[in-house]
Order: C-alpha cells, then sequence, then structure tokens
C-alpha cells in the first residue's frame, strides 16, 4: 500500500485533471496560455521587447532555468531603458496563482487587484503559463 | 505498513493499474478527485476495505494533504 501524502491539493497544485462535479467548471489549468513569452534575468531588456512584440505579446515572465517565476514584465516594464537587465526592469516576486483556481474564482481577485494578467504556477514555482483577464471574464459569459 | 510516495509516483503507479483510494468524505469526494479514485472515508474503510479491493493490484491512499 503507497500513501500519497501530499495529497490532492498537491495534484490540483500541478494542474492534473481531477474528475468530480467542480472539473466541469474551467479552472486557470485550462486558461492559462503556456506560450506566454519568458526571459531570464540577465537578457538585454531590449531584445526580450522586441521579441515578445514579434510574438504579439505585451508580457514577458521572467524565468529561472528551471522556469520558476522570478518576475514580471509588462508594458510598461518592457518599455524601459532598453540596455538594462530583465532583472533592474521586473516587477519581483509577482502574486501567482494554481492551476486548481477556478475560473470564476480569478475573476474576483483580478477585479479586486486591478490584475490584466497573472502567472499561474505549480505549488513549487514553476511557470504553467499567463492567465489574461480577457480569457477569464470570456470564461465566465 | 504503506510507503510514502510522490506525485510522480501516484502517476506511475495509475499507469501500472493502482486502486485509487481517496479517503475524504463523500461530499469532498464528490467535488474533485483523482481520475479514477474511489471513494472509502476513513470511517467506512475498515468495514469496506476488504471487499471494495484487489488484493493483486498495488493500492494508493490520499487526503487533501498533510494536515
Amino acid at each position: 500500500m503507497y500513501d500519497y501524502r501530499a495529497g490532492i491539493r498537491d495534484w490540483m497544485g500541478a494542474g492534473l485533471p481531477t474528475e468530480g462535479s467542480n472539473a466541469r467548471h474551467p479552472r486557470l489549468a485550462d486558461l492559462a496560455r503556456a506560450d506566454v513569452p519568458t526571459c531570464s534575468l540577465d537578457e538585454r531588456l531590449g531584445d526580450v521587447s522586441d521579441r515578445v512584440r514579434a510574438a504579439g505579446w505585451d508580457a514577458c515572465v521572467v524565468v529561472s532555468r528551471d522556469r520558476v517565476v522570478l518576475g514580471l514584465l509588462r508594458a510598461r516594464e518592457l518599455g524601459a531603458d532598453p540596455d538594462l537587465p530583465a532583472e533592474r526592469a521586473m516587477r519581483p516576486g509577482p502574486s501567482t496563482y494554481r492551476p486548481s483556481v477556478s475560473a470564476a474564482r480569478m475573476r474576483e481577485i483580478m477585479a479586486d487587484r486591478h490584475l490584466d494578467s497573472s502567472p499561474v504556477t505549480t505549488s513549487d514555482g514553476k511557470l504553467v503559463g499567463l492567465v489574461r483577464k480577457q480569457d477569464v471574464d470570456l470564461a465566465g459569459s | 505498513m504503506a510507503r510514502e510516495v510522490d506525485r510522480a509516483g501516484v502517476r506511475r503507479l495509475m499507469e501500472q493499474g493502482a486502486q485509487v483510494i481517496d479517503v475524504l468524505p463523500a461530499r469532498e469526494y464528490g467535488e474533485d478527485h483523482l481520475p479514477g479514485a474511489v471513494n472509502l472515508p476513513l470511517r467506512k474503510i475498515e468495514a469496506d476495505a476488504l471487499g471494495a479491493l484487489d488484493p493483486d493490484r498495488p493500492i494508493v491512499v490520499y487526503c487533501a494533504d498533510y494536515a
């Protein structure tokens, strides 16, 4: 017999599928955009900004080598001095949300905190994707 | 004696046909449970387990978390 001590919270925190009545409602695991651009701390902001715009985005997540979220560059930060390293321009330690959070709950959070986008991470901080307000709003309409 | 297993281990065991047991109350099980898990709430597990489980397949037991 095996004991999965970390339990269902760990399972859901990793964005793995579940069954049950809640599984019918959209969660951040369904809405997070995994194709959000990422960069490292030492990348030149101008290079990051060019790459992000070319990909059709206005945000970039700064991650470590193992994809742990370190910071966030939104449009304002991406427009800063292009010679700065990403580390100097980013918003460090952004609030992150687990893939198991429901779209309905995230809609409340984003409204309360005036967020346009937020990183979604596993319980060990690794990037799953970026959830955007428009996607959360659409999921609830 | 149960051996502790992590998430990756649970996924491997599930691929091998393990029986996954959710010991949370039925209401919580109804809301969310691991794929294919059966519900044996702790208060009933001793009475129900023998009849419900296949002794030839691995068994994984979980609840909400460490608490």
